[in-house]
């Protein structure tokens, strides 16, 4: 299973992988944003973090097709799912190597990108704690799209079409945290838990979804 | 070369009255065989009869219409699934383009493990097996496609499974690798191995047993 990870891992950061294009697109969505709303700084940091959280969870949602789908294009699905090892652990695995390179490197660009909102010391970091937490929901989330949409051809938006409901909450809870670390009357904690509680949530039912969509795509 | 088994072990691959479909109509019914240890079956027939079907039916990626395939030796735990036993090698390579031939062939020995009974060679003895020893640091993406397929088959050197699916091994491949090939089958079935394979060559086999595929035509004419 090590060797699973460290494989999906190395794919996503090689030339090729969607690591990078991930970040890019994150970096592109976020920084248009001050040129299109304007110079108002006020402006910028009361919706600095809104924007930075869909500007990830779009970016999030960029990648997540290919998980399946490239190993069902080379013939590495077969064998993933001939093996003794439980598909759901082989799944959660793959999850984990997906986040790892893709979700990853958009948290860690997110205080730059809070730079260009004007955001908060504050408002940065809990827009960063808040997405390290909250992003592994939308691969697992995203995993299940991934599994069903499989078989079709040029599914990816297909694939974000569908999780894109089951992430919702997850911006809602993000982006609530977020403002509530820098709004005084909010707490920050109910909402923070409960994104907490999702990604837990998810982290279960998603593998599971995803590992019986595999075993019944019969081709 | 390639001396893995100490004793061989009781075993049997069975299968009993398969078939299954594709779309609609049934491609093949009433597949019933019995392989033991160093027993090879050998599918023939036209394209589209449904061998490359049976072949994933038995590797347990598709599910059958009516039967089943079984698994039985004295190391497995029953209830076991067939699949758990074999490699299975298909049309596709099951390598990845990006990663060099070494990191994907680690990358399947670490992955696949032994299964008992046996064990894997190292991915130079492996790679040397197929003829290809000394451009394992390659990207598998800069091979030909002769020299992919060959390292896809070194994949099922590293790890052990006591059964073979091959789905047109021999394809994209010059004589001598077909020769290599052979060598590598007939050694896997003196070694107690059994093979199921998918070909328009013959492979050289003695002692294989054949099975004629006819797909959808021969149905129906078993039928009217």
């Amino acid at each position: 299973m090590t060797a699973l990870l460290l494989r999906d891992f190395k794919l996503s950061v090689r030339a090729g992988g969607g690591a990078l294009i991930g970040v890019l697109f994150f970096m592109t969505v976020v920084a248009v944003i001050p040129f299109g709303v304007g110079p108002d700084l006020n402006l910028l940091s009361r919706i600095g973090p809104a924007i930075v959280w869909i500007g990830a969870l779009l970016s999030a949602l960029l990648g997540l097709d290919r998980l399946f789908q490239t190993e069902r294009e080379d013939g590495s699905l077969d064998l993933l799912l001939m093996q003794e090892q439980p598909l759901v652990l082989t799944v959660l695995v793959k999850c984990l190597a997906h986040w790892l390179g893709n979700a990853l490197p958009l948290v860690v660009a997110s205080p730059l990108l809070g730079l260009f909102m004007n955001m908060s010391e504050i408002a940065v970091g809990a827009t960063m704690l808040t997405l390290l937490v909250g992003t592994p929901a939308l691969t697992f989330i995203g995993a299940v799209g991934a599994a069903v949409a499989v078989t079709l051809p040029r599914g990816g938006l297909l694939v974000s079409i569908l999780v894109l409901p089951l992430a919702i909450p997850v911006l809602i809870f993000g982006v609530s945290a977020s403002y509530a670390a820098v709004e005084d009357p909010a707490p920050f904690m109910p909402p923070f838990l409960i994104l907490v509680a999702i990604t837990m949530f998810f982290a279960v039912i998603g593998p599971l979804g995803a590992a019986l969509a595999l075993r019944n795509t019969n081709d | 070369m390639i001396k893995i088994l100490t004793k061989v072990p009781e075993m049997r691959l069975t299968a009993e009255n398969l078939s299954a479909r594709r779309g609609e109509d049934l491609i093949f019914q009433d597949v019933s065989f019995d392989l033991s240890a160093g027993g090879a079956l050998v599918l023939t027939g036209r394209n589209g009869s449904g061998k490359s079907t049976l072949l994933r039916v038995v590797a347990g990626l598709l599910r059958p219409e009516t039967g089943r395939v079984t698994w039985h030796s004295d190391t497995a735990e029953s209830g076991m699934h067939a699949a758990e036993a074999c490699h299975y090698l298909g049309h596709r390579n099951a390598m990845k383009v990006e990663l060099t031939v070494a990191e994907n062939l680690s990358f399947w020995k670490d992955f696949l493990g032994d299964f008992a009974g046996g064990r894997g060679i190292s991915i130079g003895e492996a790679a040397d097996a197929v003829g290809l020893g000394g451009i394992t640091h390659l990207p598998f993406g800069y091979l030909s496609a002769g020299q992919q397929r060959r390292m896809a088959f070194a994949k099922l050197l590293v790890a052990h499974r006591p059964v073979w699916i091959l789905d047109e091994p021999t394809a994209a491949l010059d004589v001598s690798a077909e020769g290599v090939f052979t060598t590598l089958i007939k050694t896997h079935l003196a070694d107690g191995g059994i093979m199921l394979a998918a070909t328009h060559q013959p492979l050289g086999l003695e002692n294989a047993k054949e099975l004629r595929m006819t797909g959808f035509a021969g149905i129906a004419e078993e039928r009217w």
